[in-house]
């Protein structure tokens, strides 16, 4: 997902004669569907929790403009050209409502830049592929955008307010982005022998690395089990990723495209897709910091936040000088 | 880290003659940019037709722990509201 991987603070999910009397009071509002605000008595594992997550979440949004923003300048229409740009703005604003959620735990949005920079935070594996053809576009709106939507749309409900806010406030404006997608792989399969093609090669490379953005089985996972019970993890990765197959097979066939899978099969007694399971080895070494990108994904985003530093330091300056001048003349 | 733009709260206005709502936060710094700001970050799909930027470390807050002085005296008196009172159908509309 756009938050892979996140370690879970704490030995996993406590019984209620092991809970403080504070805790017990927090699980039951949590279990009321009660929203916890920022001000409110939260476990400290719990407020760590999250900051990982939804500043991971935040990373994600982020880096994941970088591989789009690769084609805003060779778009194939003016128009396509439009659609992208303001695809690409909404992740900015994404990425600025979840820094804000984070914010409010008491992390600092300059803390959680520096810890991306430093490699310290992580943002989800699927941006450190490459987007080789415009096709890419097509795929990525669809699939990554797609496996997004299946674990954000459950978010909505998380416990946390400001997190549950900008979980809602994204959702919206998701649907557009897988739509604008499909709609470049629609042209596509429909268009020319060799447009097609570019269409399936899309999808051969982008198949494996959105059933990553899951993250691998935690069915087992005492800290998954943690997250669940705070509801700030809704799903298992093995539940979503079982969703995102069932809804997106179908959606390969209408384009005329075959899913990667040779395993690929309609399992009537499981009402489900059966299905093969991406390299878990290489997602581990992506997330190491292997994959074909993440020296340039890291580069361009440091390049951005030296090279705004004058900026950022200048308009301070400016607003300062105002604002002094502006007590003088009172 | 002393350089981070200060946080500022952000208030819009809808369409259709509402009071200006809390949307979310950003960064600024200053008021002029920080409106620029929120209608780049929160009004991309017409959500508004007027924005509000406040400081927030200008927001004075209730606290979570005042809950129960504060709202449970108006828990006991039902009578604030209209369905407390029994009006005759006869009577109509009221
Ligand atoms: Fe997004
Ligand atoms: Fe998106």
């Amino acid at each position: 997902m756009y938050a892979q991987m996140i370690k879970t603070a704490g030995t996993g999910v406590k019984s209620p004669e092991e809970m403080t009397e504070e805790e017990r009071r927090f699980q039951a509002r949590v279990d009321a569907n009660e929203k916890i605000e920022p001000k409110d008595w939260m476990p400290e594992d719990y407020r760590k929790t999250l900051i990982r997550q939804i500043g991971q979440h935040a990373h994600s949004e982020i880096v994941g403009q970088l591989p789009e923003g690769n084609w805003i300048t060779r778009a194939p229409t003016l128009e396509r050209k439009a659609i992208l740009l303001a695809k690409v703005q909404d992740e900015a604003g994404h990425g600025l409502y979840l820094y804000c959620a984070a914010e409010t735990l008491g992390v600092s949005r300059d803390e959680l830049t520096e810890q991306l920079l430093s490699g310290k935070m992580k943002y989800s594996s699927i941006f450190n592929y490459p987007t080789l053809t415009w096709a890419d576009m097509g795929a990525v709106g669809w699939l990554v955008d797609g496996a997004a939507i299946m674990n954000q749309v459950p978010l909505q409900r998380t416990s946390f307010g400001p997190y549950s806010r900008a979980m809602i406030r994204i959702c919206k404006e998701e649907s557009f982005h897988q739509r604008q997608g499909y709609d470049i792989m629609m042209k596509m399969a429909q268009g020319t022998p060799a447009q097609k093609k570019m269409a399936q090669d899309a999808l051969n490379r982008f198949w494996y690395p959105s059933l990553m953005m899951f993250g691998p089985s935690d069915k087992d996972s005492v800290h998954s089990a943690q997250s669940m019970a705070w509801k700030i993890k809704m799903n298992t990765n093995d539940e979503l990723r079982q969703k995102f197959v069932d809804q997106t097979v179908p959606q390969a066939e209408y384009l005329g495209l075959t899913v990667p899978d040779e395993h690929l099969k309609w399992n009537e007694e499981r009402g489900h897709y059966d299905f093969s399971e991406p390299d878990w080895s290489e997602f581990y070494d992506v997330l190491k910091g292997n994959g074909p990108c993440n020296t340039d994904r890291l580069n361009a985003r440091r390049e951005a936040w030296e090279e705004g530093q004058w900026v950022r330091d200048a308009m301070l300056a400016h607003a300062r000088k105002k604002a002094a001048a502006k007590v003088a003349a009172e | 880290m002393k350089n981070e733009w200060p946080l500022w709260e952000v208030f819009i206005r809808g369409q259709h003659g509402m009071s200006h709502r809390h949307v979310g936060s950003l960064h600024a710094p200053d008021a002029e940019m920080a409106i620029k700001n929120a209608r780049d970050v929160y009004t991309r799909r017409n959500e508004g037709v007027s924005i509000w930027v406040v400081e927030a470390r200008h927001i004075a807050a209730s606290s979570p722990s005042d809950k129960g002085p504060l709202y449970e005296p108006s828990e006991s008196k039902v009578y604030r509201h209209p369905t407390f009172f029994d009006i005759p159908e006869e009577v109509g509309a009221m």
